[in-house]
């Protein structure tokens, strides 16, 4: 049986030599966390399944920062590389598979040209796409929406690009279906409403595009305690829960999380 | 020296750094010359089809130093080309050293298996020193190994089936799994390779 995975994320302004990992909170305000090919192994050593790298910087001087990035965390780190943010053509793909990525995610350029989905799946393999969906709660303009009955009433899913600044119309989960459709091979769905604050997965959200793919999806966004991690394994079909601040700043190690979904039955790799 | 086969597939970093991490004095091969090396190593990446015209070249040489005894370890499709033949490709030929034919992963799971699955070790040996059953590895793949002499399956996971995931047959090996990308125990596997190849 597949392990579900846990996946820390660095989120890169790759303006300094290096890199930074920061961290947003509600994708706004920004904290320092470290150095990405460090923070990597640290976290490679502590057990985790996969690391995502997520470029927030705007800049163009960046994509050769992200190359020695990865180039650099490969040396290191021996589990799944994923690479992701600005990436807006198969080229930019190339070039994140050529520095050592294993997989790309990419979500602005899709919803902006979703072909783009299908050439990279063409290119390198379905599992080397992951799509990202930033998903926003909508209690209103129901009409026309795939909607789920949640705790606090009706709604939709709109889905958010260019890093959460601005809003498209589309519905987040007949946009699941479709990237699946287009040779997505994982879904990176983050809640946007719960993005940074600590409060937990949306366990909603989460369930419901995960009934509506087969494909594996990776559930993100408000995650603070291994509590959290069981309660998104355990209520939904998630491959893999992805978290961030908790583990910058020392709150939990991937280990001791891990431990704990292990002794409450969660099928997890555990590592020495 | 550990010679990693270059057919053009893709970039074969990780596989480079890990076994360099391992101490294999990895080498990439952009032709069949294989002099110098202790072991070979086949990566895996792309399809069955594409993958065996591009070895094609590398065909000859490899089975004159698979004679002479040296360890090949074949990585996801890298040991998938060692069989007969796979539904992926069909008319494709594969290098037939391991006679047995490739399959696509049955309908009632998610096609591909992709992340860590556990081994049942059928059979010990010095490329599965310490690893112990339940270990977990990284998969990614949408087709699966069926050799016809079942003896030369060395570990195998379950994803809808039992499939093989490590094969052993004299000096030949494979993996169904990235042992590159599967952590601590992954390089464990790379570094009995490497170890076994010096003996």
């Amino acid at each position: 049986m597949l392990a579900r995975r846990i996946i820390p994320c660095l989120d890169c302004d790759l303006g300094v030599p290096n890199g930074r990992v920061v961290k947003g909170i509600e994708f706004k305000q920004i904290r320092y966390a470290g150095v990405p090919w460090e923070l990597a192994t640290r976290y490679y050593e502590d057990g985790a399944d996969e690391i995502v790298f997520l470029d927030i910087t705007a800049s163009h001087e960046r994509r050769a920062t992200m190359f020695d990035v990865i180039k650099k965390t490969s040396e290191h780190v021996f589990v799944p590389l994923t690479v992701g943010g600005g990436i807006s053509s198969l080229e930019d793909a190339r070039n994140a598979f050529n520095a050592g990525a294993d997989k790309v995610t990419v979500n602005t350029a899709a919803l902006r040209r979703p072909e783009l989905i299908r050439e990279i799946s063409e290119s390198y393999g379905s599992q080397a796409v992951v799509v990202a969906i930033d998903a926003k709660r909508r209690y209103q303009d129901l009409d026309g929406r795939i909607t789920i009955n949640t705790e606090s009433g009706r709604c939709w899913f709109e889905c958010s690009y260019y890093g959460g600044r601005r809003f498209t119309g589309v519905d987040a989960l007949a946009w699941a279906r479709r990237v699946e459709e287009l040779g997505a091979g994982e879904i990176l769905l983050t809640s946007m409403d719960r993005d940074g604050t600590y409060d937990g997965f949306d366990i909603e959200l989460t369930d419901a595009v995960s009934r509506m793919v087969r494909i594996p999806v990776i559930a993100s966004g408000g995650c603070a305690s291994p509590e959290h991690m069981y309660e998104v394994f355990r209520r939904t079909d998630a491959s893999a829960a992805l978290a961030a601040s908790i583990f910058h700043f020392n709150q939990w190690s991937i280990r001791d999380c891990k431990r704990y979904l292990h002794e409450r039955g969660i099928n997890v790799r555990i590592t020495d | 020296m550990i010679a990693i086969v270059d057919y053009g597939m893709g970039n074969l970093f990780s596989i480079y750094n890990a076994f360099l991490k391992v101490g294999g004095d990895p080498e990439i091969k952009r032709d069949p010359e294989f002099g110098g090396a202790e072991g070979i190593v086949i990566p895996g990446v792309g399809s069955f089809g594409r993958c065996t015209e591009r070895l094609r070249r590398f065909q000859e040489p490899l089975e004159e130093r698979i004679t002479e005894g040296t360890p090949v370890l074949g990585i996801c499709i890298g040991m998938q080309v060692m069989l007969d033949e796979s539904e992926e490709s069909p008319g494709a030929r594969g290098f037939g050293w391991i006679p047995g034919r490739v399959v696509r992963l049955p309908e009632s799971v998610t096609v591909p298996q992709m992340g860590w699955n556990s081994l049942e070790i059928k059979k010990g040996m010095e490329l599965l020193d310490g690893i112990s059953p339940g270990d977990m590895f990284y998969f990614v793949h949408s087709y699966h190994c069926i050799p016809y002499d079942q003896r030369v399956v060395a570990a195998s996971t379950h994803y809808g089936v039992e499939l093989a995931a490590v094969v052993a047959k004299d000096n030949i090996y494979g993996t169904q799994f990235h042992p590159e990308k599967s952590g601590p125990k992954g390089l464990r596997i790379l570094e009995n390779f490497v170890r076994m190849v010096r003996c």
